[in-house]
């Protein structure tokens, strides 16, 4: 008995201890951040261009490169994975479906570093040379190695939700001479939309939260992009760039700007997961 | 890259060699029976200095620790004012305002360059300071205007806590305009990459990482090497430094003392830096 008393002290201490931690990380970035509050200098600060010559710290070239880049990421990724995931549920289950899942869920552990490092020596010269225009280190290449990046966690998603769509409805419409395509469209996807829409989210939250990628790939330029053939910087990619800095200037401060942004972001696609998944209740 | 990066920001804190050897050059014997911590931090482009001079004072006597961290130069510059470290590191010299400041004592030990570079294959190499200026301004944007083919230039530059940047912009561009299209890299080696892969770049690296993968650009007809660096025909270059507050003390003052012994002198010049007195 003491020892289930003392368990489940130990397990409470552990789960506020994490909780905490998320909030006293926002609260940390709030506190340091708070210079850039005053006197509007936030709305100068996400809406000015990035020139440190000028004594100009804007982010919004980051905003649009992140923006850029995860978009782009995931319009990649979305039709390439609801492909796969369609394969595994509905087109060939049974042997080729296992062996493809346990391919998707290999690809969840590559390091990213590793992506990074291929994208670098093969599709970067390959980007440069097919389009004959930049460097080859722009929102294309990192948006299309990103996509390759979360579309595990769409695929796993999607075959998911698409698996737990009631076997009666699908029964149903074979039964009314429906083609495996036809159920696939019309019974399937609309019955799985949820777990799609939450697959898509949470891939959003991956693509805008990876550094490495953008940091190896978009080519750091602190501009707009014009093109998806153009250098793009983004705000993980910023911060990784600033941190150095010097502690005291205001260079260094704008990046608790970019921190603060992408905490909401991720607050903000985490509250939405679980308004879809709390809705879906008791089915799952 | 991301490596480079944690590097900066993390200190390393060096536990090399179970073995201790005995003390055999005598710059060494100062640490002999000595006890306690050196902390270092500040400049990236003195890391692999610090390393190797720390490695052989631990291996001499493992009773003295040698932590090592980046964070820049500004970093290094605040840290030993402020007595969070005991040696500050810095790629500029600290201005008289941070020397009177914060009472610091600076300790040149090194000359460094930095070269402008292209891929080996570009035909183009040799500029002018104002085409170099022109170019990084985005005002001369094709290499066929320089008698290259007929491709677009791209543009490569270093973060803005570089101190190579720094010395790169005041001295080369003379603090002319960077354009914002500009790709932006991480770390020195991650320069040489980026124009070793590119036919197309321009960058500029501590000449102490210019190998065979880039080809060395002229400035003004002076082509940056070692030997040019330490004659001053080559403009670009720069000291590293070491700082302290106050008069260094104990540990710190042998460690400063054996980066200006023959010992020092030698890893100096090993990791491709022009030792000074």
């Amino acid at each position: 008995m003491d020892g289930e008393r003392l368990a489940q002290k130990a397990f409470l201490l552990a789960a506020v201890l994490s909780a905490s931690v998320t909030v006293l990380l926002l609260a940390f970035m709030v506190i340091l951040g708070l210079p850039l509050f005053q006197g509007g200098l936030v709305f100068r600060i996400l809406t000015a261009p990035w020139l440190p010559g000028r004594q100009l710290f804007g982010i919004w070239p980051m905003i649009v490169g992140t923006l850029a880049i995860a978009a782009l990421a995931l319009a990649v990724a979305f039709p390439l994975s609801l492909g796969v995931s369609s394969l595994i549920a509905v087109v060939a289950p049974g042997r080729i479906a296992r062996l493809v899942k346990s391919a998707v869920a290999f690809m969840t552990g590559i390091p990213t570093v590793v992506y990074g490092f291929v994208g670098v020596f093969l599709l970067v010269p390959l980007v440069r040379e097919t389009f004959a225009r930049g460097s080859g280190l722009c929102v294309l290449t990192a948006g299309l190695v990103l996509g390759i990046l979360v579309a595990p966690t769409m695929i796993l998603f999607f075959s998911d939700a698409l698996a737990r769509v009631p076997r009666s409805d699908r029964i149903a419409a074979e039964a009314l001479g429906a083609t495996p395509a036809q159920v696939l469209i019309y019974v399937l996807i609309p019955g799985a939309w949820r777990g799609i829409v939450t697959g898509l989210v949470l891939a959003a939250g991956r693509a805008v939260g990876d550094t490495l990628l953008a940091l190896m790939l978009a080519g750091n330029a602190a501009q707009v992009p014009g093109g998806v053939l153009d250098s793009a910087r983004t705000l993980t990619a910023h911060i990784a760039l600033v941190i150095a800095s010097d502690f005291d200037s205001l260079e260094f401060k704008t990046l608790f700007a970019c921190g603060i942004l992408l905490y909401a972001f991720t607050a903000a696609a985490t509250l939405a997961v679980r308004r879809l998944a709390g809705k879906e209740g008791p089915a799952r | 890259m991301k490596t480079g990066l944690w590097f900066k920001a993390a200190a390393v804190v060096i536990m090399v060699g179970l073995a201790a050897l005995p003390a055999s050059a005598d710059s060494l014997a100062a640490f002999k029976g000595q006890k306690g911590e050196v902390r270092i931090s500040g400049g990236t482009a003195h890391i692999p200095v610090m390393e190797e001079a720390a490695k052989r004072i631990r291996t001499a006597n493992p009773d003295v620790q040698i932590s090592i961290a980046g964070g820049g130069s500004g970093v290094g510059i605040k840290q030993a004012g402020e007595g969070l470290v005991d040696i500050g590191n810095s790629g500029r010299k600290p201005t008289d305002e941070e020397v009177s400041k914060y009472g610091l004592k600076v300790f040149r030990w090194a000359l460094d360059g930095v070269g402008i570079v292209v891929h080996p294959d570009n035909p183009v190499q040799s500029l002018g300071k104002d085409r170099l200026k022109q170019i990084y301004a985005g005002t001369i944007d094709n290499w066929k205007a320089l008698g290259g083919p007929d491709k677009a230039i791209n543009l490569y530059t270093r973060d803005e806590a570089s101190g190579t940047r720094d010395v790169f912009w005041s001295k080369a561009l003379d603090k002319g305009e960077i354009h914002a299209r500009a790709n932006v890299v991480p770390s020195n080696g991650a320069m040489k990459t980026a124009v070793a892969n590119d036919p197309y770049a321009i960058g500029y690296v501590s000449v102490g990482h210019i190998d065979a993968t880039v080809a060395p650009v002229a400035l003004d007809g002076v082509v940056p090497t070692i030997e040019t660096v330490k004659s001053g025909a080559y403009p670009v270059s720069r000291g590293l430094f070491s700082l302290t507050k106050g008069e260094p003390q104990g540990l710190a003052r042998w460690f400063i003392d054996y980066l200006f012994s023959p010992a020092g002198h030698e890893i100096i010049a090993d990791k491709g830096f022009i030792p000074v007195d």
